[in-house]
């Protein structure tokens, strides 16, 4: 394999990895709160769909990009007013996030599934993107890939470097002090539940501008699932899940690859790696046990509310 | 038409409620009630795929035959138990012709048809025929052969790509057909072939649509059922061969051409005989001769040549002068399959599972 071919496979992978990343990341978030939010598919394609229309009728990216967000963050409020003023079971109340989801963006994208929209395109910066090696691998994708790099950067910095982030670990691990301490559980988790949302309606909106701009009924086709089975795996740490993210889009990019070339293994196997290298690797990596239950949110899951303590 | 999507979709609904209420009111004064039609449909319409063009027949015998029919479809029916319970509902109801259109609906069909005996049933891409219940299929390899040509002729890398969904004779009957068009125009050029084992999903389809591109593919087709490879080959500013239906709007520069299925006048001839009371259950597997597959325009960037070669060879498959898989026939490994002289019979062709020669790679089994 030439360094040609290489470079190519790792600029699809990064493309492959980013909707992982925005969701995966919202996810961590939220359920670093305490709280388990399973309707990362359902925000997803809700904001896949608005950021859509928005495209398609305005022409705005920016706007559709952030009406995206917006609309997974609305999704999320739905959410987070079941399970947190209403204190509805968590699991229950997310599943039907997805199954809701899902349905709703199919019916009212049903116009949607003619138009052809112009994508985000990739950025050409003069010089930059023209060098050699370094110009295709560093600096010649979509704004949204950086977007998703800046975000992971924020994230692990707000969790574990600022008195924001401390507190808000501190609800997930024991709502009931944190109260005590006067710290306002319901409304911090309300917070995290809405960048969650926001992060998956992002990730939503860039499978729709930007790697694949079309509108389709169930165009996110599991990754808002995948991305939850990430948070878990990667033992509710950033960098976990940046490498998980990243080992899954390229071993679905390689598998792709080792097809093309011809080589005898059973498509099926291969399509079946991806899902087995990512657990494996990140199962071998976050072995310790104790550092899971110190990495693991307490509480998370249960139901809190102020007037129960 | 952008701004108004909106306004429509609810003016629609508006007046599909009011129509609903006056059927309501007005559904006993008919002389003759209209003949009930029912159509199954696998997945959603959309505007563009397998169910869309099954929808443009729905929508032509709705025209040509006006108030004399009732048409009803049902829309993303999975195969299996609820397919039997939609065609049931259907049966009961009091459709007189049903058209179902996914091969897994071939059993369920089956089972409902022989409790409705007066009911006529008919079933897309499947083998099994009772006294009420036939079958219809189109010779997709037929346009796949056209679509080689047109793909081998414009190759400059003599390398052309193939995102197949699954391993399943149909498909391979398709990347055969292709290779077969490609090697046509030059012996030399190959087939490199990725299987996502997934018949839709737009963010696989593009990775493997790229991958292949990266590996030098510059002309790549497609079964399975989204737009993602045509926009993905718009992109890159390379080539794209559609499936199911024309995908210019989507890669106006990329798209040479596509494979188009049309049964609009085999629901119109089902729909006639029904109504005269003549219908029978057949097994139709109709191409280019009876006008069910045909290939959509060719893009201004195919030499003229080129055309003619493609209209050429289009005149001799509908005449049967022309079977893409004609002997000789060889396999990967060179062995010939179908001797000079014969075709590939029907038989043969419905269980296809090798690669003929020209296809990189081994097919997964």
């Amino acid at each position: 394999m030439d360094t040609n071919t290489l470079i190519l496979m790792l600029v699809a992978t990064v493309a492959a990895a980013i909707p992982l990343i925005f969701a995966a990341l919202g996810e961590l978030v939220v359920e670093k709160s305490g709280v388990l939010n399973l309707g990362v598919e359902g925000m997803m394609i809700v904001g896949a769909l608005f950021a859509f229309i928005v495209a398609a009728e305005t022409g705005q990216l920016w706007l559709a990009t952030l009406v995206g967000a917006l609309a997974g963050a609305t999704m999320a409020l739905i959410f987070g007013f079941i399970t947190l003023s209403l204190m509805a079971n968590q699991v229950a109340t997310g599943l039907a996030l997805t199954i809701f989801g899902v349905g709703l963006s199919a019916f009212i994208g049903q116009g949607y599934t003619s138009v052809a929209l112009d994508g985000i395109k990739n950025l050409d910066i003069p010089v930059l993107s023209s060098l050699p090696v370094v110009g295709k691998l560093l600096f010649s994708y979509n704004i949204l890939v950086y977007l998703a790099f800046a975000a992971f950067i924020a994230v692990t910095w707000f969790l574990y470097k600022t008195r924001a982030g401390l507190i808000l670990r501190a609800v997930g691990e024991s709502p009931s002090s944190a109260h005590a301490l006067g710290y306002r559980v319901i409304r911090i988790r309300y917070l995290a539940v809405l960048f969650g949302g926001a992060m998956a309606g992002l990730a939503g909106a860039y499978l729709s501008l930007a790697y694949t701009p079309l509108w389709a009924e169930g165009m996110t086709a599991g990754r808002g699932w995948i991305a939850l089975a990430l948070v878990v795996f990667a033992t509710w740490r950033p960098g976990r899940v940046l490498i998980g993210a990243l080992l899954f889009g390229g071993v679905t990019i390689a598998q792709f690859h080792v097809q093309g070339l011809g080589v005898e293994i059973p498509s099926q196997f291969l399509s079946m790696l991806p899902y087995l290298a990512t657990i494996i690797v990140l199962v071998l990596i976050s072995r310790d046990a104790g550092v899971i239950r110190l990495n693991a949110p307490a509480s998370l899951g249960q139901p809190w509310h102020n007037e129960l303590h | 038409m952008k701004k108004t999507l909106f306004a429509q979709r609810f003016k629609t609904l508006a007046s599909s409620l009011l129509l609903a209420s006056t059927l309501g009111l007005a559904g006993t004064a008919a002389a003759e009630d209209p003949l009930k039609v029912g159509f199954i449909y696998v997945s959603p319409i959309g505007d563009a795929g397998w169910t869309y063009q099954h929808d443009l027949g729905r929508k032509a015998i709705e025209e040509k035959f006006g108030d004399k029919i009732q048409v009803k479809y049902v829309e993303s029916v999975p195969e299996g138990a609820e397919a039997e319970r939609v065609t049931r509902e259907m049966a009961s109801s009091g459709s007189k012709l049903i058209f179902g259109t996914s091969f897994g609906f071939m059993n369920p069909m089956l089972k409902v048809a022989k409790t409705f005996p007066d009911t006529h049933f008919e079933h897309a891409t499947g083998y099994k025929t009772e006294a009420n219940l036939g079958n219809y299929n189109a010779r997709f390899y037929e346009g796949r052969y056209l679509s080689g040509i047109v793909a081998g002729s414009m190759t400059k890398t003599k390398t052309l790509g193939y995102v197949a969904a699954f391993p399943i004779p149909e498909v391979v009957m398709g990347i055969n057909a292709f290779t077969r068009g490609a090697q046509s125009v030059n012996p030399d050029i190959k087939v490199k072939v990725i299987w996502v084992n997934s018949w839709f999903d737009p963010g696989r389809e593009r990775e493997a649509a790229v991958t292949l591109m990266d590996q030098d593919a510059d002309v790549i087709t497609h079964h399975t059922d989204s737009t993602a490879v045509v926009i993905a080959a718009e992109e890159k500013g390379k080539y794209a061969i559609a499936y199911h239906s024309d995908m210019s709007k989507y890669g106006p520069k990329a798209q040479l051409t596509a494979v188009t299925h049309h049964w609009e006048k085999f629901y119109i001839d089902q729909v006639q005989q029904a109504l005269d009371k003549t219908w029978k259950p057949t097994s139709i597997w109709g191409g280019v001769k009876e006008g069910m597959i045909d290939i959509a325009p060719l893009n201004a960037v195919v030499p003229k040549e080129v055309a003619e070669k493609v209209e050429k060879a289009k005149a001799a498959l509908a005449d049967g002068s022309l079977h893409p898989f004609a002997g000789p026939v060889l396999d990967q490994d060179g062995k010939e399959t179908v001797a000079a002289g014969s075709n590939m019979t029907d038989e043969v062709l419905l269980k296809m599972d090798y690669y003929v020669k020209g296809v990189d790679g081994k097919l997964p089994k």
